[in-house]
């Protein structure tokens, strides 16, 4: 195959980068394929697919896909399915025409299971012996030749985070795509005893066909994966009932006969190793490095390391809550003017209202999430390249565990604080999708910023700036009262789910504390790029959709009979005697009325008024609920909402004196203020706990696949918001609080 | 014999038996913590209710509860 002959699949060969958690598989994959990645996702299940080009001398560009680090092939629930399925190229995914595995030189035995396990399937395999720059530091050596002898496939030294060797592996990969034999040694380790060879082949008769069982070698490889894999309990799905009775009555035989047929297969596998790495490895007593000790000392000291968290959560926190701040804010300016430029270009109407309210406004309610995505999945980056992750996880898992959370729940729980949506994005750093899901549902509980203008104009309008025992002002008790009560009812929740719908096999902890390494930088950037990139296509049409259709909510049907009287007082004022700002103040005030009108008219607004036998025991009325309508575009949208329903125009905030007196003074048909500080209170109760935020259930539906789960969210936080407001209101009334 | 819980950090032991569920089993046993295996408990954080044990030079945390099933003697290190 040397000379002449080209490869018959020289054109749109796939390659598949597999190995362990931990051994720089993801800054190979960046430094293979550049920029040039995409994410898609593994069809059936929310695990992300990152697939980029990579470029080959002979074979061009060739297509690259990660498949999720794995210490083994060995699956439990449709996640680590994923593994077995993108190497052995099992239904629905594709054959790899090569693996390219990559192995931490620096804990070369426990990298070299895997290898096994994949090299059993029987697909031609390069192995990348990655971080071989670290090895000085351990005091291990590695006979890269002989290591090679041993397993009978190309081995690569390199180092990718220094970007050493990958021009031999580039070459290797061209290879084994020319000639596939020479990655492909057949199976190094193959079952000693009998029983066991009995065990593989009587589950290999079972193997579904649709497998692509051409080879004995891949029956087998993959009847001892069933083995490990299947039994009455796993959540892998697309398994043949007849596989798993198969593999469940194969173990109870042995275990009659005393044997233990996972043992007997791991055992096996470990011995073949350890057999042969005297040939290809040598290691001086010297321990790992003692940095990783020395730092751990202090990041996991019992004191020290919650301390040390602590302050790196209030970073992490600070950042999303306000140095986002001036990108936000300047991401709104650039709105803003874009709005005024495309709506004064256009003849004022129905079209310029389209397209600034509706169009511009929800690509500009998409694009302002961007700085605080970007941000968090930085930290994250920053916090998984370095190993602090895990850690975190170490550090976090009594208290989360006692709540029913992953530990590494606590960076989106806490990231919720500022906004949900970066946080729900975050949940991907959790394996499995009950974890997922569960920490998903409770976070949208967290006070995220955008409540605040919320409970800032209820607060600063109804409670009066005293003070209680003299110096605490009930303000700023208020306002942290809020943040307690929000959190509490998150923990609550997520015990509550996390026993119920979410109840699952308890998972045993098992983590890896990787030694710490410094973060490789581009990766960090591409992994922001891409989730944006994400956000943006994915759940940023699900925003926009959104945006469009509570601005035709609240603008249809239009009230062409008003507008004609409204038009006569218009001229009325222009033709009066008044004179520059008293004109224009009597011109705007005549436009805020009429938008107060119209939008009493819209649909939106007789969904307020369709809404009040709802809300009325919580003792809102109807322009109460045209703004919690309104609120579903953005929570802080309430605040210029009721603006718009009280006729002060839409360019109020939190701080309008105007409207904090106007809510003060509205009042009943019967003259009783609507307002009274226990309606503020039951209003912030009903805001902090209810999921009134397309965007976040936009980026529930992306993250899911699913509309039942951000419908399970809707309901269930709405449900659980109007009851505590209910309790609340119903409560104060009967306390005497009018 | 004891338990992989009670050790004292640093000390080392070698791996007897291990306890619970299968998958748990499986799954400490591809990470390489067979019977018969040395290791090492690197520290414990009380609060946190984990472990660090190394084994095959490299670090894994289990929890205190775990850790229980996991019958260990104590070797000189």
């Amino acid at each position: 195959m040397q000379q002449g002959s080209p490869a018959p699949a020289l054109q749109g060969s796939r390659v598949a980068i597999a190995g362990n958690p931990n051994t720089g598989k993801t800054t190979l994959f960046n430094r293979l394929t550049g920029l040039s990645a995409k994410v898609g996702n593994y069809p059936g299940v929310t695990v992300e697919r990152e697939s980029g080009t990579m470029r080959l001398e002979r074979f061009g560009a060739v297509e690259l896909t990660d498949v999720p680090g794995t210490y083994s092939l060995t699956a439990r629930s449709a996640e680590e399915l994923i593994a077995i399925q993108a190497i052995c190229g099992l239904h629905p995914l594709e054959r790899p025409d090569a693996v390219l595995l990559v192995v931490d030189a620096t804990q070369l035995t426990r990298n070299l299971y895997l290898a096994l396990q994949v090299i059993e399937t029987d697909i031609p395999v390069v192995i990348a012996l990655n971080m071989i720059d670290m090895l000085a530091a351990t005091g291990i050596e590695i006979d890269v030749a002989a290591l090679e002898r041993e397993l009978g496939v190309p081995v690569v030294a390199i180092s990718a985070q220094h970007n050493r060797g990958l021009d031999d592996l580039r070459a290797a990969l061209d290879r084994v795509l020319e000639n596939p034999r020479c990655g492909r040694p057949g199976p190094r380790w193959i079952p000693e005893s009998r029983e066991l060879q009995q065990d593989v082949r009587s589950v290999a008769e079972r193997l579904p066909a649709l497998w692509k069982l051409d080879e004995v070698q891949r029956r087998e490889a993959l009847a001892l994966w069933a083995l490990l894999s299947l039994d009455e309990h796993d959540e892998i799905q697309g398994v043949p009932q007849a596989l798993r009775q198969v593999v469940v009555e194969r173990r109870r035989l042995a275990a009659a006969a005393g044997r233990e047929i996972d043992a007997e297969i791991i055992r096996g596998r470990y011995e073949w190793i350890d057999r042969r790495a005297s040939s290809f490895l040598k290691q001086s007593a010297r321990p790992r490095s003692s940095l990783t000790d020395r730092v751990d000392r202090l990041l996991l000291h019992p004191f020290l390391g919650f301390t040390t968290f602590l302050i790196a959560m209030g970073v992490v926190f600070q950042a999303l809550f306000s140095w986002a701040d001036p990108a936000i804010s300047t991401i709104e300016g650039a709105v803003g003017w874009l709005k005024e430029l495309v709506v004064g270009a256009l003849p004022p109407g129905l079209a310029a209202d389209f397209v600034g309210d509706g169009l511009i406004e929800g690509v500009g309610s998409v694009v302002v999430f961007l700085p605080q995505i970007m941000l968090l999945f930085f930290f994250i980056g920053v916090m998984e390249d370095t190993g602090y992750m895990a850690r975190v996880a170490f550090l976090m898992d009594r208290l989360m565990k006692s709540i029913g959370l992953h530990g590494r729940a606590f960076v989106p729980m806490m990231s919720g604080f500022a906004c949900a949506v970066p946080a729900i994005l975050a949940t991907r750093t959790m394996e499995r999708q009950r974890d997922r899901m569960l920490t998903m549902m409770v976070v949208p509980l967290m006070t995220c910023s955008a409540r605040l203008p919320v409970y800032s104009l209820m607060i600063a309008a109804l409670f009066p700036p005293d003070t209680v025992l003299g110096f605490v002002p009930v303000q700023g008790l208020l306002m942290v009262a809020m943040y307690v009560f929000s959190t509490l009812v998150a923990l609550l929740a997520a015990a509550v789910l996390g026993r119920t719908l979410f109840k699952g096999p308890r998972v045993p902890l098992l983590l890896e504390m990787p030694p710490y390494r410094s973060p490789h930088w581009p990766s960090i950037g591409a992994m922001m790029w891409r989730k944006s990139m994400v956000f943006l296509t994915e759940a940023g049409t699900g925003i926009l959709a959104c945006t469009v259709i509570m601005w035709a909510l609240l603008t249809f049907p239009r009230t062409g009979e008003h507008d004609a009287a409204f038009d006569a007082r218009r001229a009325q004022a222009e033709a009066s005697s008044a004179e520059g700002e008293q004109r224009a103040e009597l011109l705007a005030s005549i436009e805020n009325e009429r938008r107060a009108r119209a939008l009493q008219h819209s649909y939106g607004g007789r969904l307020g008024h369709a809404m009040e036998p709802l809300i009325e025991p919580l003792g809102f009325d109807w322009k109460i609920g045209v703004g919690l309508l309104g609120a579903f575009a953005a929570r802080e949208v309430f605040v210029s909402t009721m603006g718009v329903v009280y006729g002060m125009g839409e360019d109020v905030d939190d701080q309008s004196v105007g409207l904090r007196q106007r809510i003060k003074q509205e009042t009943r048909d019967d003259g009783r203020p609507v307002y009274t500080p226990l309606v503020g209170l039951t209003l912030m109760v009903f805001f902090a706990v209810a999921c009134q935020c397309m965007s976040t259930l936009a980026a529930v539906r992306r993250e899911t696949k699913s509309w039942r789960w951000p419908a399970f969210l809707f309901v269930y936080t709405g449900l659980l918001a109007w009851l505590l407001a209910f309790a609340v209101h119903q409560g104060g009334r009967l306390l005497g609080f009018a | 014999m004891t338990s992989l819980d009670l050790l004292s950090p640093g000390a080392h032991a070698r791996l007897i038996s291990i306890g619970g569920e299968r998958a748990f089993r499986c799954r400490l046993m591809e990470l390489g913590l067979l019977p018969g295996t040395l290791v090492r408990l690197v520290r414990r954080v009380d609060v946190g209710g984990v472990l660090e044990v190394e084994v095959r030079g490299c670090r894994l945390s289990v929890r205190h509860g775990e850790a229980r099933q996991l019958k260990v003697e104590t070797v000189d290190g």
